[in-house]
C-alpha cells in the first residue's frame, strides 16, 4: 500500500499539493504515481515565472515505461522548480512527498485549493482504480 | 566482442570500388574532424562474421513469433523482395527522365490507385517515409486547408489518451496545441467528453481505429459528424489498418486524411526502425495540399510526376527524390499478389487469429483489459492480477519469454492499462504457434508462483542477460572508448 499523507491535498491525476500558508504551494507526484512509473530516468521542470491554469501540462516525468504529464493542480504563478531533480531523478522514487518535491506556485486563486481531494478521499480513489 | 575490440591498425578488407578522394575545401576549418573517426579496422571475413552473429542474435520474423502489438510483424514474402530487386528497378538513378522511368512510375501509379480504392479516399502521395511522417504530412495539410479559407483560430487538435505518442508529437511539429480526449471503460471515445471538448477551435481529431486498447470504435459516425459539425477534420492513423483491409474503408468513416504504414499492412520490412514508408489519403476539398511527388498519368498514357508547378498549395516534399521506392514497390508488389479478395482475407485471418489467442489465454485465466469486447486484430491482458500475488511484473514476464523463443509483446502500452501486454499474431501465423505461446505463457505464470526468481532474472539463454535499462536511460553514453589503460 503506498503512502498518502494525510496534511496534503491530492488531484485525479496523482500530483499532491502542500500548502505553504502564504499564497505558495508545493507541488510533486505521489508516491502511487512514483511506484506506477518505475524507476524516472527524466524530468523536465516547468520554466519559472510562466503563469499556468488549472490542468495545463506543465512538467513531465519520464521512466523507462512512459512518459508522463504532470498537470498543475491550481492556477498560478510558477516560484520555483526543484533544479536538483536535474541529475538526480530517482529523488522522487526515493522521496516523492519530500526531497523529491517538483514545482511551486504563487496561487492566483486560493480558493481553488478547497476543490483538491484530501486523503481520504485520494485513498478511495487508488481503492475505486484498483 | 565488439567489432572495435578486433581492430588492429592498418588491417583493410578488399576495396570494392577504386578509392576517391573528395574535395573538402569549401567545409569550414570549425566543422572539420581534429582527429580521424575512431573506425574499426578489421579484414572483410571479420565484417562478415560480426554481422552474420549481430543477426543469429536477433529476434525477427524469419526465425521468432513475433506478437508485438501495433506493429504488425507480419511476414514479409519472399516474392515481393525478389520482384522489387529485379535489375531494371534496382539500376534506376533516382534522377532518371519520365522517359526512362515509365515501368516503375507505372507500378507507382497503381499503388497509388490500390491504396485510395481499399481505404476509400480520393487521393493518395506515396511521397511520406514512415508513418510518422505520413502523420506529419496529414496535419500539416489540415493546417493548409483552414489556413486556406483564412480559418487561423483553428489550433486545438484533438487526441485520445490512448493514441500512440507519435500522435501529440506530430500535432505538436505542426504548429497545434494538443488536447487529450479521454478513453471510456468499454474502450470507445468518451463522446460527452468529445462533444464538450469540440469549437471553434479545432482543427481536427487523431484517432486509430480500431484503437490502440485493440477494439472497434463504435462511435465513429456520431465522432465524424461531431467534429465535422464543429468545422474540424478527422485524421485517420493508418497503425490498425490491418484489422479492417478490405472490409471498412477510413473514407467510408468520414475521415479527410489518413496515413497507411506499408511496413505493416502492406508486408514490406520493418528493417531496423526503417526504411518505412508512409503514404496519405486524403478526401477531395484536401488533395490540393497533397505532398509532393505525385504520379499521373496523362491523355497520352504515359506517366508524369506532379511537383511544385503543378501543385502550388502542396505542403511541399517529404524526402528527397520520390519516398522509399524499395518499399513502395514491395507494397506493390504486395497488393497485386493479394488483389481485392485475399486484402479481405488479411483482415479476416488477423482478427481471427486475435480472437482465439484471446480467448484461449482468458480461458487460461488471464485478465483481459476489455473482456466484454470482441478483440480487432489485436488485444490486451494486463497482468495486474499476477503483479501483485506473485510480485513478478509485466516485463519479468515479457524478459521470460524470449526465453521460450518469442519476441515480446508490446509491453505497458497503451498507458492507460496498467502491466499490460499488448499482443498481435497477425493473420500469418499458423493456429500451433498461437497454441505453443499460450502454453509458454501459462508455464511462465507456474514458474512466477512457484520459483519467481527465474522469472525476474529472466532472459537466461540469450547472449546477454537482463539489461539495466535504468542506468542505460540516465547515463546514456553510445559512443565507443577504449577500455582504460588499453589506448
Amino acid at each position: 500500500m503506498s503512502s498518502i499523507p494525510t496534511e496534503l491535498k491530492y488531484t485525479e491525476s496523482h500530483e499532491w499539493v502542500k500548502d505553504n500558508g502564504d499564497g505558495t504551494v508545493t507541488v510533486g507526484i505521489t508516491d502511487h504515481a512514483q511506484e506506477a512509473l518505475g524507476d524516472l530516468v527524466f524530468v523536465e521542470l516547468p520554466e519559472i515565472g510562466k503563469q499556468l491554469a488549472v490542468k495545463d501540462a506543465c512538467a513531465v516525468v519520464e521512466s523507462v515505461k512512459a512518459a508522463s504529464d504532470i498537470y498543475s493542480p491550481l492556477a498560478g504563478e510558477v516560484t520555483a522548480a526543484n533544479e536538483a531533480l536535474d541529475g538526480a531523478p530517482e529523488t522522487i522514487n526515493d522521496d516523492a512527498y519530500g526531497d523529491g518535491w517538483i514545482f511551486q506556485l504563487k496561487l492566483s486563486e486560493p480558493s481553488q485549493l478547497d476543490n483538491l481531494m484530501d486523503a481520504g478521499g485520494y485513498e478511495q480513489l487508488l481503492a475505486d482504480e484498483d | 566482442m565488439l567489432i572495435h575490440e578486433q581492430s588492429r591498425p592498418g588491417r583493410r578488407a578488399t576495396a570494392q570500388a577504386p578509392l576517391e578522394t573528395a574535395d573538402h575545401g569549401d567545409l569550414p576549418q570549425a566543422l572539420r574532424r581534429k582527429q580521424r573517426a575512431a573506425l574499426p579496422e578489421v579484414s572483410e571475413l571479420q565484417a562478415v562474421r560480426h554481422y552474420t552473429r549481430l543477426s543469429q542474435q536477433n529476434f525477427s520474423i524469419d526465425t521468432h513469433f513475433y506478437p508485438l502489438g501495433s506493429c504488425t510483424m507480419k511476414y514479409n514474402p519472399r516474392a515481393c523482395n525478389s520482384l522489387a530487386s529485379l535489375p531494371g528497378f534496382l539500376a534506376r538513378h533516382p534522377a532518371a527522365p519520365e522517359s526512362h522511368s515509365q515501368g516503375i512510375m507505372a507500378c507507382l501509379h497503381e499503388l497509388q490507385d490500390m491504396l485510395k480504392s481499399v481505404t476509400g479516399m480520393h487521393a493518395v502521395s506515396l511521397a511520406p517515409a514512415a508513418g510518422a511522417q505520413g502523420e506529419l504530412a496529414g496535419v500539416m495539410m489540415i493546417r493548409a486547408y483552414h489556413d486556406a479559407r483564412g480559418d487561423h483560430e483553428r489550433r486545438e487538435m484533438l487526441v485520445p489518451d490512448a493514441a500512440h505518442g507519435t500522435n501529440p508529437a506530430s500535432a505538436i511539429m505542426a504548429g497545434f496545441k494538443v488536447r487529450e480526449v479521454p478513453t471510456g471503460s468499454n474502450g470507445d471515445v468518451d463522446i460527452a467528453a468529445l462533444r464538450d471538448a469540440v469549437g471553434p477551435q479545432t482543427a481536427g481529431i487523431m484517432l486509430t481505429n480500431p484503437s490502440t486498447v485493440g477494439v472497434f470504435d463504435r462511435s465513429i459516425q456520431a465522432i465524424a459528424k461531431s467534429v465535422h459539425e464543429a468545422g474540424g477534420l478527422l485524421y485517420y492513423d493508418g497503425a490498425n489498418l490491418n484489422a479492417i483491409l478490405g472490409k471498412v474503408r477510413p473514407g467510408d468513416m468520414g475521415f479527410d486524411v489518413i496515413h497507411m504504414n506499408l511496413h505493416k499492412t502492406f508486408s514490406t520490412p520493418h528493417g531496423g526502425g526503417g526504411p518505412g514508408a508512409g503514404p496519405v489519403g486524403v478526401s477531395k476539398r484536401l488533395e490540393p495540399y497533397l505532398p509532393i511527388p505525385l504520379v499521373t498519368q496523362g491523355d497520352d498514357e504515359r506517366y508524369h510526376w506532379l511537383d511544385e508547378d503543378d501543385r502550388p498549395e502542396s505542403i511541399g516534399r517529404m524526402t528527397a527524390f520520390g519516398g522509399n521506392m524499395g518499399i513502395l514497390l514491395r507494397a506493390y508488389i504486395y497488393a497485386r499478389m493479394l488483389g481485392a479478395e485475399g486484402m479481405r482475407r488479411v483482415s479476416e485471418f488477423a482478427t481471427l487469429n486475435a480472437n482465439y489467442l484471446q480467448a484461449r489465454l482468458r480461458d487460461a485465466g488471464f485478465q483481459l483489459a476489455y473482456p466484454e469486447r470482441r478483440a480487432s486484430h489485436e488485444f490486451i491482458i494486463t497482468l495486474k492480477k499476477e503483479a501483485k500475488a506473485f510480485d513478478v511484473n509485466t516485463m519479468d514476464f515479457a524478459k521470460r519469454l524470449l526465453d521460450y523463443g518469442y519476441h515480446a509483446p508490446t509491453t505497458y502500452f497503451p498507458l492507460l492499462v496498467p502491466e499490460c501486454l499488448l499482443i498481435e499474431p497477425t493473420e500469418t501465423e499458423p493456429k500451433e504457434a498461437l497454441d505453443g505461446f499460450v502454453e509458454s505463457m501459462n508455464k511462465i505464470r507456474a514458474e512466477a508462483e512457484n520459483d519467481p526468481e527465474t522469472v525476474k532474472q529472466a532472459p537466461h539463454s540469450l547472449p546477454l542477460r537482463r539489461l539495466d535499462d535504468v542506468r542505460a536511460a540516465r547515463q546514456l553514453d553510445v559512443a565507443w572508448k577504449p577500455a582504460e589503460g588499453t589506448a
